[in-house]
């Protein structure tokens, strides 16, 4: 019973799942890429059957040891939380791979392949661990189990960064730790405020309760702003470049691609399901200044970066600022919705920005350094990879096909209709600073040096190219999939609903 | 940056003055905590949070502590998680340092052996107790894993030369035992009772225990290795550390 | 309900000064200890949370459970940072006896 296709069960897999493969990987020091990859798998998998369930049955709730809220917790599915939980799978297989031909490469390097072993050795459990965290903040319906979540996604992800051992790396993650810890105390401290207001934690029921008083105010308040210390939006980004530049290659990946937007997801819920009620408009103002300030600040600073990881790095700060421009735009509904648009952005970038940076990470095994100035003729020698790499940049600029130009359009409409034009200029304005900083790097690899300075280096395997190439097509085709995620974000999703009466397209 | 540089060289004999930043930062702390004060002594609870909810299934969960039944039935979701975070820090830690014992030759004076020779045996009988006794009254996993931990902590400062020649591998199985038992409980469930941690009726309070006692050995290694500071010297193997 | 209410206000302020202590110090170990301060004022509060009115002398065991939770979290963060912070200062002091023992580089710091 529990193992066919519409048991409820499979929802518990992708947290129970890799939490297990972690375990493994801590336990046994061999053989742990295969668990790993046998985990990435498994998920993908149970993402893909979750999302047929939801297509079949709506959405489902399960109650963890049979207690149903407000006592027990409960986990869902709906269309925003399953695409997250894919976007995830995806680009979590395409990591796994990827890091495997990473620390194949450097054990191989006779010199220091030790001090790699050492770091493959830690890097699995703390991989398989962090994917556990994620998928449970997707799948949680619980203010509180949210918060544990949290802290596994956040700790593994400061233990991650200073994987490298360098000391740049490990200052960088001693300070993504201090910010962590400080916003989860805040997130804590807003829970304190919600549960005496409301007397429970189970989102579900807070819905029905949620009540414009003071106390759920600053709960809200606090939430936010312990969130956005996570997300790294603009004021509070100063951790960000440092930490996802200074980390291992697939590292850079995660932090970049996969963490940055679990927190971002759970805001995103809170302030158009959960709290909607209490939302005020200049609240939401407030959000989308933020998020212009990102666009405009991340993108200036990536144009200024003379290390291609810590431009990658300021452009994932540019691109966060997308997700908040979507805030004050989701009020003026003229049959566009502006909320699918937040969405494709969050897929886009996972899968775009891991190309660039499983990008950036080849340039820097295959030359030993990510200056951008001495970049000259990287196509000669790692075609598929600056291939990649382009491809990667036109869905950040959010050129058609790619899954950004639809969210971008949308977001573009919806500000002229409800002639609110400022947001569409800096929509464009951050378009085209993606297009000088990535362009930027091109013109550099397509430079033919002027002596053969390229010192004789051993050829990347196929995973370390292919993966980034991969994730770089999806991230461009996405659009095509368009109709077929929209009919799946409109599943289910009971805040959503109410927020479009006249339901989705 | 060269005035920061400057700033810092100035600071570093005497005590930096308070300047203007750090009063519009004190000044900002205390406008944030005076509003959330405000808002805290202004709003009467007017609900009574899950006191009654918890109270009304109390005989359902097999044990009669409500905070055990909370910690480990009825939010046990909760706690397996934070469990993982526990091991977690290990893996961290681990991942980061050399653990910086043992010291070479340090002289540990006969009294400091006496008395760790008195005390840890005791530790780790009190240690047994609070985990029986979390059932009815106050205690648990937790907190018999802390005095196990502090008990860890005696043996490391006084640098046992067994406590060095226990190989890497059965410390992790150590480490991992908790958690192992806790996930194997909860899928076990899943295959009796058809839902993950529905502890299968009347088992209910042995299964508690038997989570308990694995995770409360598992949390004091944790803690212990935590105050370890770093991974034990051979722990990869052929493989040098940064 | 004044006995709670002062534990909570307690709890606030603690958190004030963590945060504070936080931002102005730049001394890890102080960070460290910041953080620790505000989580036992979050703690606190919830604390006093659990003291429910309604029930005659109930006491809410969720938030207690809740506590515990946010205990082992902050202690394996407080771990896990010290350790970090460790390491910074020895990788930083390494390359500043390095520096120091160039000849050509002087400018290092004299103490």
């Amino acid at each position: 019973m529990i193992f066919l296709a519409d048991s409820p069960s499979w929802m518990i897999t992708p947290v129970i799942l890799p939490l297990i493969a972690g375990l493994l990987c801590f336990l046994f020091s061999r053989r742990t890429f295969v668990i790993a990859l046998i985990t990435a798998l498994i998920n993908l998998f149970v993402a893909c059957l979750l999302i047929y369930q939801l297509l079949v049955f709506g959405t489902i709730r399960y109650y963890i040891g049979g207690w149903r809220p407000p006592i027990g917790i409960s986990l869902r599915t709906d269309g925003p939380a399953l695409l997250m939980l894919l976007m995830t799978a995806v680009t979590g297989l395409a990591i796994t791979l990827y890091a495997r031909g990473y620390f194949s490469y450097r054990i191989a390097d006779p010199v220091r392949g030790s001090r790699h072993q050492h770091q493959q050795r830690y890097f699995w459990p703390l991989w398989m661990l962090l994917l556990a965290g994620l998928n449970g903040l997707f799948l949680s319906g619980d203010i509180f189990n949210l918060y544990v979540t949290l802290e596994l996604i956040g700790i593994s992800a400061a233990s991650l960064a200073a994987l490298s051992g360098k000391p740049a790396s490990q200052r960088a993650s001693f300070r993504y730790l201090l910010i962590s810890l400080l916003g989860s105390l805040t997130y804590l401290l807003g829970i304190v405020f919600f549960y005496r207001t409301c007397g429970v934690l189970d989102l579900g029921v807070l819905q029905n309760t949620a009540i414009n008083e003071p106390g759920i105010r600053a709960a809200l308040a606090l939430l936010t702003v312990g969130l956005l210390l996570k997300t790294a939006l603009v004021p509070l980004h100063f951790w960000l470049p440092p930490a996802h530049a200074n980390a291992l290659a697939p590292v850079s990946v995660i932090l970049s691609a996969l963490v940055v937007k679990g927190s971002f997801y759970l805001l995103f819920r809170f302030w158009f399901e959960l709290f909607a009620p209490i939302v005020t408009t200049s609240a939401l103002n407030f959000m989308g200044t933020l998020g212009a300030i990102a666009i405009l600040w991340g993108g200036i600073q990536a144009i200024r970066q003379q290390r291609l990881k810590l431009m990658v790095a300021y452009s994932t700060v540019s691109q966060l600022g997308y997700l908040f421009i979507a805030f004050p735009l989701s009020r003026t509904l003229t049959g566009v919705p502006v909320w699918s648009a937040v969405i494709f952005i969050a897929l886009t970038h996972a899968c775009a920005k891991s190309a660039m940076f499983m990008a950036a990470g080849n340039v820097y095994l295959h030359l030993g350094h990510d200056r951008i100035r001495n970049l000259d003729g990287v196509r000669a020698s790692l075609p598929i990879t600056v291939f990649a790499y382009g491809i990667a940049g036109v869905s950040l600029m959010g050129l058609p096909p790619s899954g950004a130009f639809i969210a971008k359009w949308m977001l573009l409409t919806s500000s002229i209709d409800s002639s609110q034009w400022w947001w569409a200029l800096v929509i464009m304005a951050g378009s085209l600073l993606a297009m000088v900083y990535v362009f930027r790097v091109m013109s550099h690899f397509f430079v033919i040096p002027k002596r053969e300075s390229l010192k004789e280096t051993t050829p990347l395997s196929p995973l370390l190219e292919w993966p980034a190439l991969i994730l770089a097509l999806i991230a461009l085709f996405l659009s095509l999939l368009a109709p077929w995620l929209l009919h799946i974000l409109s599943q289910g999703s009971t805040g959503l609903a109410q927020l479009f009466p006249g339901g989705l397209p | 940056m060269k005035k920061g540089k400057k700033i810092k060289k100035q600071t570093r004999n005497r005590r930096r003055p308070f300047d203007g930043l750090q009063a519009l930062f004190l000044f900002l702390v205390f406008c944030l905590i005076t509003l959330l004060g405000a808002i805290l002594s202004n709003s009467p609870r007017t609900v009574s949070g899950l006191a009654g909810a918890v109270a009304s299934l109390q005989d359902q969960s097999g044990v009669e502590s409500p905070v055990t039944a909370v910690l480990l039935n009825f939010r046990g979701y909760d706690t397996l998680l934070e469990v993982m975070v526990l091991l977690l820090a290990v893996i961290g830690v681990w991942s980061l340092a050399k653990a910086p014992f043992p010291t070479p030759e340090t002289d540990i004076s006969p009294v400091q052996m006496g008395v760790v020779r008195l005390l840890a045996p005791v530790m780790c009988l009190v240690a047994a107790y609070l985990v029986w006794q979390g059932s009815h009254l106050a205690g648990g996993a937790f907190q018999g894993g802390a005095i196990l931990g502090a008990a860890g902590v005696l043996l490391l400062v006084s640098e046992l030369p067994w406590l060095h020649a226990i190989p890497v591998y059965v410390l992790r199985i150590g480490l991992v035992l908790g958690p192992l038992v806790f996930v194997g409980t909860a899928l076990s469930c899943l295959f009796l009772t058809g839902t993950l941690l529905a502890y299968p009726k009347g088992t209910a309070g042995w299964l508690i225990l038997l989570i308990e006692t694995a995770c409360a050995l598992s949390i004091g290694l944790t803690l212990a290795l935590l105050f370890g500071g770093g991974r034990p010297e051979s722990d990869v193997p052929g493989g040098d550390s940064p | 309900m004044i006995t709670t209410l002062l534990y909570s206000l307690t709890g606030l302020i603690l958190f004030g000064m963590g945060l504070f202590t936080l931002i102005i110090h730049s001394h890890p170990l102080r960070k460290i200890l910041a953080i620790n301060v505000m989580a036992s004022g979050v703690f606190l509060i919830l604390i006093a949370t659990a003291y429910t009115p309604l029930g005659q002398g109930e006491i809410d065991p969720v938030p207690h459970a809740m506590v515990l939770t946010g205990i082992v979290v902050s202690v394996s963060v407080t771990a896990l940072a010290l350790i970090l912070a460790c390491r910074v200062q020895e990788t930083s002091n390494r390359t500043l006896r390095k520096k120091t023992k160039q000849p050509k580089n002087t400018k290092g710091p004299k103490s």
